[in-house]
């Protein structure tokens, strides 16, 4: 039983990551209907921003926040070069194609500026065990953290103008402009706080997975499961479902299907998903007139 | 009396259709004006092209200044409140943020909290469902929220696009009856498109006639119901 529980903080823990991934994907899913495939590549990018920080000597934190700032720039910055011309466009395939063709650049720069070589990615958290034992001292720091920035953006949408503004241009583009709000902007605002979001979750989560190109893919598919598992369009569901996977995955790792194919879940969990709730378990299902 | 909103050789196009074709028209400060025409007449994009939301050449004078080729967010900050067709609500927000998200532009703290209750007032219905997702609401709250929306960006023009859309007939006169007090009590100019034109011309004092993207007849309310060529048409007796 005490096993058990281990298993589920610990999952819990790694649930923390998938949860930021998950909630940054929605982010970008409520503006544009479409699930950003280089997410993980902008966090794997902001990670390895944040690692060259500290190579150059500066300490972990200032690195940490210094990473998340221009990882929020960059994020704006890509939203205004390459995804604004499609803007307004139903160009659904066209969008895609540049999400991967995102994905491939960040991953291809990435190596080709720190090579391929796995490297160690730093922890700030004592090594010391928490929780009886049940938690190390980084999973330990990687929930505090994860979830002191989750409380940080639902503060921010639910209580500042400025989020307020960014939820209704998501929503309404049309409606929010007619109101006086710069909503080719709001969404500009809103890749730039994915792609900080996935900083958080890159810098947590590489002391675990170490540091290389390929490090999020696993990730992002985690991330994604969760995201569908709690409902693409509501961004409390989609932190609710990445905690779940993370457990599931730990559980089912442990106890059914081995360590080799808890991948597996999370890909049998999205077509699961897909197949029997495609609005998720929090998710509004969408009706179209026709 | 100078126009507080003069359109002059107006034209609108979506993509390369030409929609609108060079119309003159203009709300006189304090008035209603309506824009009457069957569906297709370019009403709606009458408004959009006051708005900037549709490509334009001609010119647009609010207040006397050129308006004509600017962004729709800063159209709006000249004190230009658009009530768009289906009326826009913004369905995930509560009623409560669908106001806030109205009150964007102004800065004043106290005014915005004056103005919650102005518009209650006018409402009272939308103050018992204050935290209730607007996207939840019937059709004429949604049309009440959408006014409401409108008048907490203190607007001194008023564009309505059908706010008779979809609605019961009582659900109809409520809402007009309504705008009439606005308009009387705050001085707020009306643009009012629509396509129940007998209800239109009764709250109206000028009004104008569209058709295929044209003005084809203009006049005062009182003109314009005793003409036979709209009688027959529009008004059907």
């Amino acid at each position: 039983m005490e096993a058990f529980l281990q298993q589920v903080l610990s999952g819990l823990a790694t649930g923390g990551i998938y949860a930021s991934v998950a909630l940054a994907l929605v982010m970008i899913y409520k503006a544009t209907h479409l699930v950003n495939f280089a997410q993980g590549e902008m966090a794997m990018f902001s990670t390895y921003i944040a690692w060259q920080l500290i190579t150059w000597g500066m300490p972990y934190w200032g690195a940490f926040f210094l990473a998340i700032a221009i990882s929020f720039v960059g994020g704006v910055i890509i939203e205004r070069t390459i995804i604004r011309p499609f803007e307004g466009h139903d160009a659904i395939l066209a969008v895609i194609t540049v999400f991967i063709g995102l994905l491939l650049i960040l991953n291809s720069v990435a190596g080709w500026t720190w090579e391929y070589i796995i490297k160690v990615f730093p922890s700030p958290f004592p090594t010391k065990a928490f929780v009886g034992g049940a938690l190390s001292g980084h999973q330990f720091g990687l929930l505090g953290v994860t979830l002191a920035m989750l409380a940080l953006v639902f503060v921010f949408f639910r209580f500042t103008p400025l989020g307020l503004a960014m939820r209704a241009a998501a929503e309404n583009p049309t409606s929010s402009r007619l109101v006086g709000i710069n909503a080719s902007w709001m969404l500009a605002l809103g890749w730039g706080l994915a792609s900080a979001i996935g900083a958080v979750a890159g810098m947590m989560v590489a002391p675990i997975v170490y540091l290389d190109p390929g490090m999020m893919g696993g990730i992002l598919i985690y991330g994604f499961a969760g995201a569908l598992f709690g409902g693409i369009d509501n961004p409390w569901g989609a932190v609710v479902g990445g905690f779940l996977v993370g457990v599931l995955e730990n559980i089912m790792g442990v106890y059914v299907v081995g360590t080799e194919l808890k991948l597996t879940v999370a890909l049998v969990l999205i077509v699961g998903v897909l197949v029997a709730k495609p609005s998720g378990l929090f998710g509004k299902a969408l009706v179209t007139r026709v | 009396m100078a126009a507080i909103l003069e359109a002059k050789d107006l034209h609108a196009f979506y993509g390369p259709t030409h929609v609108l074709h060079g119309i003159n028209f203009s709300v006189e400060p304090g008035g209603i004006t309506t824009l009457l025409g069957a569906n297709g007449a370019g009403k709606t994009t009458t408004l959009r092209a006051l708005s900037g939301m549709v490509g334009t050449r001609g010119q647009i004078f609010f207040d006397g200044q050129a308006i004509s080729g600017k962004a729709t967010e800063a159209i709006v900050r000249y004190g230009i409140a658009h009530v768009p067709e289906g009326r826009g609500t913004i369905a995930g927000l509560t009623v409560e943020e669908n106001l806030k998200v109205g009150a964007y532009t102004q800065k004043d703290k106290t005014k915005i909290g004056q103005d919650y209750e102005r518009v209650y007032n006018y409402f009272p219905r939308l103050k018992e469902r204050i935290k209730q997702q607007a996207g939840t609401l019937s059709g004429g709250e949604q049309q009440m929220l959408a006014v409401s929306r409108a008048l907490m960006m203190r607007p001194r023009l008023l564009l309505l696009d059908e706010p008779s859309f979809g609605l019961a007939p009582l659900v109809v006169q409520d809402i007009f009856r309504i705008l009439r007090t606005i308009n009387r009590d705050e001085k707020v100019s009306m643009l009012l498109v629509e396509q129940n034109a007998s209800q239109a011309l009764a709250v109206a004092d000028h009004a104008y006639l569209l058709e295929t993207g044209r003005v084809v007849l203009s006049g005062t309310s009182e003109e314009i119901r005793n003409d036979d060529t709209v009688r027959r048409s529009y008004l059907g007796y």
